[in-house]
């Protein structure tokens, strides 16, 4: 017979520590995480800088730290882990597929599933840069764990396509261990990482940032020997005559991240194309019953304190599902509608009939916007308004959904999470 | 001294090599680069042509449909990845409809079987998302598709099985007539041979030029190539071809062995032998007119681009001779497409030359068979666990994206003419051949690279020799 | 009278904060648009901090993370990092341990991150 399990956790990084822990102090025992690295923490492990954990300890801890505070309570909790194990496959019937070392490959079926499987970065193909492919090209969290973990400087003449915060952080990184950074080339008219990474990873050495900068050219047949940078134009397009050529051994990407969904694709889960991870409701339920969502594969988060914060709620979700619980409304959810540049928003939807007394909206918007205002409408009926000085693309925005407000309006047919322009 | 002496272990080479192993011959493949497969061989379009394209009577037609009859039974033998997907040629309009009529009767000549001209309602019904422009289609039922990295080393592998000493990294600087032969001189010293095939690629004109006064003349011709994420390979099951013009087959759009859609080549004709270097202008090109054959194509879905060099001959057809004023130099030269194709016909052709200098006497000991790298993500749960059992590094994923096995990774290492680089890997077993492009595993493939051929980190190199 | 331009950490708005300064006392603040940046900027540039984050040599080969256990002076970083550099430590290393008690004469320790 194959073997039962109530809850299996796809990802031991940030997102399925927390998803776990939650659970288990549900009061569900029979929980297993699977992580695919032989130990358990995720990309934290590699991520040795400070910053993580202001929101949820209220102090600044490494990654690696912050990882080891969940770990700790999941050894304490006697949570079972299998690491160095890979999901191959999910089937709607949840019957799940590992593999490993000891085992071979496993089946198991379970009552529910979290996937927090995390998110890749952006190749260079995906760019369409042109040129030579010689070796000396990293996406930045490749190098990141090349530094920090394997102890190996991948170069000593760097340029970095992409002002995100993992290549801020390399620059900085690569500089302590002794490399140049030459110069980081940013495509759009504003840096994707926090203004903290741009001054004390960029400013602290000198090293400059070029906004409405790519590359478009790369020179090196087997090594890489340099690029050339270009201005672009407002549709991205490079500027003839403003080619600049950087020699340097190295070239780090960090173009953006992309949720790692392939299992949840398979299984058939309804995507977002817009976060490129599933669609959920107000529980962090997926389009198949008791399949939860929550971390960087549901859609990438700028700070990880939100990430845990959110997987408590998929752990906490999952484990009234198993019991019960979680009551089985008939699917006819409220859809969340966004107006005024902002993308996107996690739920994509809202069953007022099983929320909790208040559920999280998060969102991003497409552009940077100065002075405006955030507000939600039920219907035509706005029930908050929020100032901002500014709303940038790197930096995730949220609003928190009363129950009460929506019983004292009535079921809405639709909720409204505007951004609302001076 | 050696036998025969063969320049070039690209998938030409290799075949000749293969196919001469059977001999009682000494046989040596020199190559400039630390891989077999490297130069032209690596970047393609992964095709086996139906071979109506080609002239009639000329070699590339006869070999070409000889190569494509061959290629079944040679993947089965050799252990590499072959299927025959069928191709179209589509035209947009009833005029340039008597063109797709020219090709089918210059294929029937050629001898292609099962050709015939679909209209756009028949077309439609084997290929949905043919473009709405298309008016007809030229169907050609035994067109295939390939790994083309797969087919070279398998030809590789088991000429090395049976004797073929292979010497990579090694240039050769110059080439002297002497007595009985030739003398090769090479930045690894000097060797020397009785015969001397030529299968250079793009380089092949520089050495037939340094033993005849009859010159040729090659340029390399580029292409620049997209290949698309796995989700995108369904999106057609037939290669689908656009009308043919003077540099070639034009922009095909098509899935590959592995799964993968790839648009392109594009076609550059360049001076420099060794820029493989993409550019935006022919990145450009391959995504607009790709749209004129097929559509609904997903170019966000771009993983990886890359360029490609054809060793176009200014004669336009192959030249597999032996040099007129060259006695045992044999050229295997122009080999542009279909020179993937022809390739197994290729390998018997130049045996039948070389037989036609010298009597070739059948080893005893012949293996015509070699086993390949075992593709873990095929078997069964059974075989898997029973192979994990066995190794338990088959329990190990290291390329998540492709799902390639640690065990997969060793073995690329350690077998004959194993893999020294992470290219070398990547074309063995496809880790990092995926959608994060190695983003993942580059970390863990280095390591298990500096384990087995105890190399530090610092001097893993992703292709190339350490020392250069 | 010396000026000093900065860009606030505090949130994305950057603010670029002009500061003036005689000797070491902060005269005015001008430039930010909440107190943040108005004590962002007296601390930064009388005197700026970071914790420095890097890791450390095994003598069983591959490095450890490892973080100042409190905030250096800015000026500070590469000699610390360059300290730390130089030294090579034995396995086991557990998180939180110390592996150096005064880096580059801060006085302050580094410790260990992650273990090994």
């Amino acid at each position: 017979m194959m073997k039962q399990c109530d809850l299996v956790i796809v990802g031991g990084g940030p997102a399925g520590l927390a998803a776990a822990i939650a659970a288990k102090k549900k009061g569900i025992d029979d929980i297993l995480i699977v992580e695919r690295d032989d130990r358990l923490g995720g990309i934290l492990n590699q991520c040795i800088h400070n910053g993580f954990g202001l929101h949820t300890f209220q102090e600044e801890l490494t990654g690696p730290e912050y990882a080891y505070r969940f770990i700790c309570q999941v050894k304490e909790l006697e949570i079972p882990c299998l690491t160095g194990t890979m999901v191959l496959d999910i089937t709607p019937e949840k019957i799940i597929t590992i593999m490993n070392r000891k085992d071979g490959v496993v089946q198991l079926q379970a009552k529910s599933i979290i996937l927090a499987m995390g998110c890749r970065e952006r190749p260079r193909g995906a760019l369409n840069i042109p040129g030579y492919r010689p070796m000396g090209i990293y996406s930045a969290g490749t190098a990141q764990r090349l530094v920090n973990v394997d102890g190996y400087l991948p170069g000593k003449e760097v340029v970095i396509l992409g002002s995100g915060d993992i290549g801020l952080i390399m620059a900085r990184r690569m500089t302590l261990e002794g490399a140049k950074v030459k110069v980081v080339a940013e495509l759009m008219p504003y840096s994707g990482g926090l203004k903290r990474n741009i001054v004390q990873c960029l400013d602290d050495f000198g090293i400059p940032l070029k906004l409405r900068h790519t590359v478009v050219d790369i020179k090196g047949k087997k090594k890489l020997e340099g690029v050339t940078l270009a201005e672009v134009d407002e549709k991205g397009k490079p500027v003839p005559g403003t080619e600049e050529y950087y020699s340097c051994d190295t070239l780090l990407l960090s173009c953006g991240l992309i949720p790692e969904n392939e299992l949840s694709r398979e299984m058939g889960i309804a995507m977002n194309p817009v976060t490129n991870g599933p669609i959920v409701d107000e529980s962090l339920e997926s389009s198949i019953s008791g399949v939860f969502v929550c971390g960087n594969v549901l859609h990438v988060h700028d700070l990880v304190d939100f990430v845990s914060e959110e997987a408590k709620c998929a752990g906490e979700n999952a484990a009234d599902y198993i019991q019960g619980k979680l009551s089985k409304v008939e699917r006819n959810p409220v859809f969340v509608e966004v107006e005024g540049g902002i993308r996107y928003t996690v739920p994509a939807s809202v069953a007022p009939e099983r929320m909790r007394d208040k559920v999280k909206i998060r969102f991003r918007t497409g552009n940077v916007y100065r002075d405006c205002y955030i507000s939600v409408y039920l219907d035509e009926n706005r029930i908050q308004r929020k100032k901002k000085q500014i709303v940038t693309p790197g930096e995730m925005e949220e609003v928190i959904l009363e129950k009460t407000k929506i019983e004292e309006n009535g079921r809405p047919g639709k909720i409204r999470i505007v951004l609302e322009h001076k | 001294m050696k036998d025969v002496i063969i320049i070039g272990a690209g998938v030409s080479g290799c075949a000749v090599a293969r196919e001469l192993s059977r001999y009682q011959l000494d046989i040596c493949v020199v190559e400039k680069e630390s891989d077999i497969c490297e130069g032209t061989s690596k970047a393609n379009s992964g095709i086996v042509h139906g071979g109506f394209d080609a002239e009639t009577g000329s070699l590339k037609a006869k070999l070409n449909v000889l190569g494509n009859q061959m290629m079944e039974e040679m993947s089965r033998k050799l252990d590499f990845e072959f299927r025959r997907n069928g191709s179209m040629v589509v035209c947009w309009s009833e005029k340039e409809k008597t063109v797709l009529e020219e090709l089918l009767e210059r294929g029937i000549k050629n001898g292609v079987p099962g050709m015939e001209i679909l209209d756009r309602r028949q077309a439609l019904e084997l290929e949905p998302n043919l473009a709405d422009e298309v008016y007809a289609v030229l169907y050609v039922p035994t067109g295939g598709i390939v790994c083309p990295f797969g087919m070279n080393i398998a030809y590789a592998e088991n000429a090395a099985l049976n004797g073929v000493e292979f010497r990579l990294g090694t240039q050769v600087q110059s080439i002297e007539k002497m007595k009985g032969g030739y003398r090769v001189q090479t930045d690894q010293g000097t060797l020397e041979t009785k015969y001397l095939i030529n299968a250079a690629g793009v380089y092949a004109d520089v050495f037939h030029n340094m033993v005849s006064e009859k010159k040729i003349h090659i340029i390399p011709r580029r292409g620049d190539y997209c290949l698309l994420d796995k989700t995108t390979g369904g999106l057609v099951s037939h290669t689908i071809f656009q009308l043919p013009s003077e540099k070639g087959k034009g922009i095909l759009v098509t899935p590959t062995i592995h799964g993968n859609l790839m648009l392109g080549p594009t076609a550059i004709d360049i001076e420099d032998k060794e820029a493989t270097a993409t550019t935006a202008q022919g990145l450009n090109e391959v995504m607009e007119k790709c749209v004129k054959s097929v559509k609904n194509i997903p170019m966000r879905q771009v993983i990886t681009s890359f360029a490609g060099l054809r060793a176009h001959e200014d004669n336009g057809d192959f030249i597999i001779e032996e040099v007129e004023d060259a006695k045992g130099f044999i050229d295997v030269a122009g080999i542009e497409s279909p020179g993937l194709s022809s390739a197994p016909a290729i390998g018997l052709y130049v045996r039948d030359i070389l037989a036609g200098m010298t009597e070739l006497k059948e080893k005893d000991n012949f293996v015509e068979t070699r086993k390949g790298i075992v593709r873990f993500k095929e078997l069964s749960k059974e075989e898997q666990n029973r192979l994990i059992k066995e190794n338990p590094s088959y329990g190990q994923i290291v390329c998540r994206c492709e799902e390639i096995t640690e065990g997969e990774i060793l073995d690329a290492i350690h077998r004959p003419l194993g893999a020294t680089t992470l290219d070398g890997i990547k074309r063995r077993t496809r880790a990092g051949m995926g959608r994060c492009q190695a983003g993942f595993c580059t970390p863990k493939t280095m390591e298990i690279l500096s384990k087995e051929l105890q190399m530090e980190l610092k001097d893993i190199r992703k292709t190339g020799r350490r020392d250069v | 009278m010396e000026k000093k331009v900065l860009t606030c950490i505090g949130c994305p708005m950057g603010c670029t904060l002009t500061v003036e300064l005689e000797g070491n006392e902060v005269k005015s603040v001008e430039g930010n648009t909440c107190k943040r940046g108005d004590i962002y900027a007296r601390k930064e540039v009388t005197n700026p901090t970071r914790i420095v984050t890097t890791t450390v040599r095994l003598k069983s080969g591959g490095v450890v993370s490892v973080k100042t256990k409190e905030d250096i002076p800015k000026e500070k970083i590469m000699d610390c990092v360059n300290e730390i550099k130089r030294l090579e430590v034995d396995t086991p290393v557990k998180i939180g341990q110390i592996i150096l008690d005064n880096v580059a004469g801060t006085g302050v320790p580094v410790v260990a991150t992650s273990f090994r």
